[in-house]
């Protein structure tokens, strides 16, 4: 397997260069074991494309988000500006991040503290790319797969992304089943609003359990989603149903790959 | 003038009067939120409100519910045409002071009983959704006695009033075919004419009776409603509109960012800032992070709270309370008007000041409620009339974490890492690329 090209924004500058892009890859693309995988299928495909792209490294930093969903607005405050210095001094422009949550906090909570950068999320850039006729897919692996895809509320509802991740699915020749709850009515997978980092609040059932069985009911093969978080929530509600044979939760990144055999 | 002309002109000022009175008090409470500016994008604002409020767009994604409402709506707002000829007629005395429209005239009256009957109708099927089928999201912790009992008070009275209409409308059919002096021939009553064979025996007189009887019912029920608005839900009728107008237009995720934190936070990040400069003299009240009772929330969210119809449309499909927890995010706007209207009424009798000790946080609204909100935003979305639940959550929040140090063990942890190593769990940062190296 080929080594991963991944410059640093620092080797950058130190050789003079700009990247056309920043892949800002989150605590959970960075340090998650599962989201990991989604972080290195992204980077291969970025690679594949020749895509003149860097990521912070070691200099990257929590965006704030869960701090300020659980009400922390001030240390929300604190990450936000110490990124925005980061990110300023190397004068970043435009930035693309397979995490819902960083996405939302980047695009639309740090321009008022002083960082304004064209942000998107995975799902969109990718869709560009294939619209531009640099990324191309073939859909081989998934003919006649039955794929759904579970809307994270930060990329759907919150920002109205809806159409980019299900052209994606479109692309892989695959059948794209929607659950009864989607788009601007799908239901959250539980992890929003800092619950991802505590246990529920006394109930009778567990969110994730809930949308797991709704998209278990449409027996699809492949439910696909592109949040780091809904992917531990999906993921482990697919677990708990004992279904992990029949049903594979993956990110549209780690889709794209694999139809790509990266 | 007639006395009861005069009757009738007393009635109108007193509830006239009365509505603007509490109308006032009302604009007072919403005043008591902070500021907020919403007065940028009037176009897509105004757009917005043609779509969400008049249009009720947001009401038809449930498309049985919402067909019914917007029968009801347009029912009310086309019968308030007649409503002004009744008014009219009132204070001069006339009878029918439209009917010189002749053939206009015919059709009017055809549309208001047609519309009377489909919303006597929606009301009625309305009413057996709440009473006999008992649909879920009509119930809920939230829906103790009085919000039950306010739902179905305001079917009733418009059942009544309809019917009152209509019963009029018969009576004046069957008083023209009588020949009855003041009743002139003046339109073919489509709907109500099939009443008639009720009132065939009666006499003139009774039937006068009956037809005046039921013209001021209907009146004067109307003028009551009027004035039981501003302690219902039904207040949504006139709130729907500025409350959708002034709805936030930026992206749903898009949470505001405190400004009293954000100068606090420039300033430690200001290097020409001197550590050991006495602080600045404070000018004004302190500002409180967050929320902790309703006058800490901007008056749009005081707005929301009067204009809330209790629906459950936002509850239905919360994932909280989908998984029996104990958020309910209508509960969250019931909560927000009743404080508002404890604090509205405790300034009134006790001057400005007054202070009960009691606040929206823990006294109506729970830490575990609060704790179990995931910010989805379905609550937001599925709001009919662009309410905002989750803002005043979060607002809470922030006073609970950042006024009170109050946040569940986890989320102190969290915290923590976050400040030492910049991430949710204990990694360091200088293993942010490891997976690169990964397999």
């Amino acid at each position: 397997m080929s080594e991963l090209k991944v410059p640093t924004m620092a080797e950058m500058m130190a050789s003079g260069q700009q990247p056309d892009v920043l892949f800002w890859v989150g605590c959970a693309g960075s340090f998650d074991d599962r989201a990991k995988k989604i972080t290195r299928a992204f980077v291969k495909i970025l690679n594949n494309v020749g895509i003149n792209f860097a990521v912070l490294g070691t200099e990257e930093s929590c965006t704030g988000d869960p701090a300020k969903r659980a009400g922390n607005e001030f240390l929300f405050q604190m990450q936000a500006m110490g990124n925005i210095q980061v990110l300023n001094a190397y004068e970043v422009k435009s930035i693309v991040t397979t995490c819902p949550h960083c996405f939302n906090t980047l695009k639309n909570e740090y321009p008022e503290l002083g960082g304004n950068y064209e942000v998107k999320h995975h799902s969109q850039f990718l869709q560009e790319l294939i619209n531009e006729g640099k990324l191309t897919v073939e859909g081989g692996v998934f003919k006649g797969k039955k794929i759904t895809f579970h809307d994270p509320c930060y990329l759907g509802r919150a920002n109205d992304v809806y159409e980019a991740p299900r052209s994606l699915i479109e692309k892989l020749d695959a059948e794209l089943v929607e659950m009864k709850r989607c788009k601007s009515n799908g239901l959250c997978c539980g992890a929003g609003g800092a619950q991802m980092f505590k246990e529920a609040e006394k109930g009778n059932k567990e969110i994730n359990i809930e949308r797991t069985e709704e998209a278990l009911e449409i027996q699809p093969n492949i439910i696909a989603t592109g949040c780091p978080f809904c992917m531990t929530m999906m993921t482990d509600g697919v677990k708990l149903k004992e279904k992990s044979t029949e049903v594979q939760v993956f990110d549209l990144a780690e889709l794209i790959a694999q139809a790509k055999n990266l | 003038m007639e006395i009861s002309s005069i009757i009738f002109m007393v009635l109108l000022i007193a509830a006239g009067g009365l509505f603007a009175k509490n109308l006032k008090t009302i604009i007072r409470n919403i005043k008591l939120g902070k500021d907020l500016d919403r007065n940028d994008n009037k176009a897509e604002r105004f757009s917005l409100m043609a779509r969400v409020a008049l249009g009720q767009s947001k009401m038809v994604v449930r498309p049985f519910a919402g067909f019914l409402h917007i029968v009801v709506y347009v029912g009310f707002i086309i019968i308030n045409i007649e409503v002004l000829e009744i008014v009219l007629d009132g204070i001069l005395g006339t009878h029918r002071l439209f009917s010189f429209l002749g053939g206009f005239y015919h059709f009017l009256i055809a549309a208001f009983e047609g519309l009377a009957l489909l919303v006597l109708v929606a009301c009625v099927i309305f009413l057996i959704r709440r009473n006999v089928l008992r649909i879920k999201r009509f119930f809920g912790k939230e829906m103790t006695a009085w919000p039950k009992t306010d739902a179905n008070l305001i079917l009733i009275t418009e059942i009544l009033l309809m019917s009152a209409f209509l019963i009029m409308n018969a009576a004046d059919t069957q008083l023209q075919v009588l020949g009855s002096a003041h009743y002139t021939n003046v339109g073919s009553f489509p709907i109500s004419r099939q009443l008639m064979g009720a009132f065939a025996g009666m006499s003139e007189s009774s039937l006068i009776m009956l037809e005046r009887g039921t013209w001021w019912f209907h009146i004067i029920g109307i003028f009551a409603f009027l004035n039981y608005l501003p302690y219902s839900k039904h207040f949504h009728i006139l709130l729907a509109f500025p409350n959708v107008f002034y709805s936030k237009l930026v992206p749903k995720g898009q949470l505001d960012n405190l400004a009293s934190v954000k100068k606090e936070v420039e300033m430690m990040f200001d290097p020409s800032a001197d550590p050991y400069a006495a602080p600045a003299e404070p000018q004004g009240e302190p500002q409180r992070f967050g929320a902790k009772d309703v006058t800490d929330l901007t008056w749009k969210q005081l707005m929301d709270a009067y204009t809330c119809t209790e629906c459950g449309r936002c509850t239905d499909v919360c994932p909280a309370n989908i998984t029996g927890k104990a958020l309910s995010p209508r509960k969250i706007m019931m909560d927000t008007r009743d404080r508002l209207e404890e604090v509205g009424k405790g300034m009134d009798k006790n001057g400005k000041d007054f202070t009960d000790n009691k606040s929206l946080l823990r006294d109506y609204i729970s830490e575990e409620e609060l704790l179990a909100c995931t910010s989805c935003n379905a609550c937001v979305q599925a709001c009919p009339v662009n309410n905002d639940p989750l803002s005043i959550i979060v607002d809470l929040r922030r006073f609970l974490i950042m006024e009170e140090s109050k946040a569940p063990a986890e989320w102190t942890g969290i915290f923590t890492n976050i400040e030492n190593n910049g991430a949710p769990w204990q990694f360091a940062q200088a293993d942010r690329l490891n997976w690169k190296n990964e397999q």
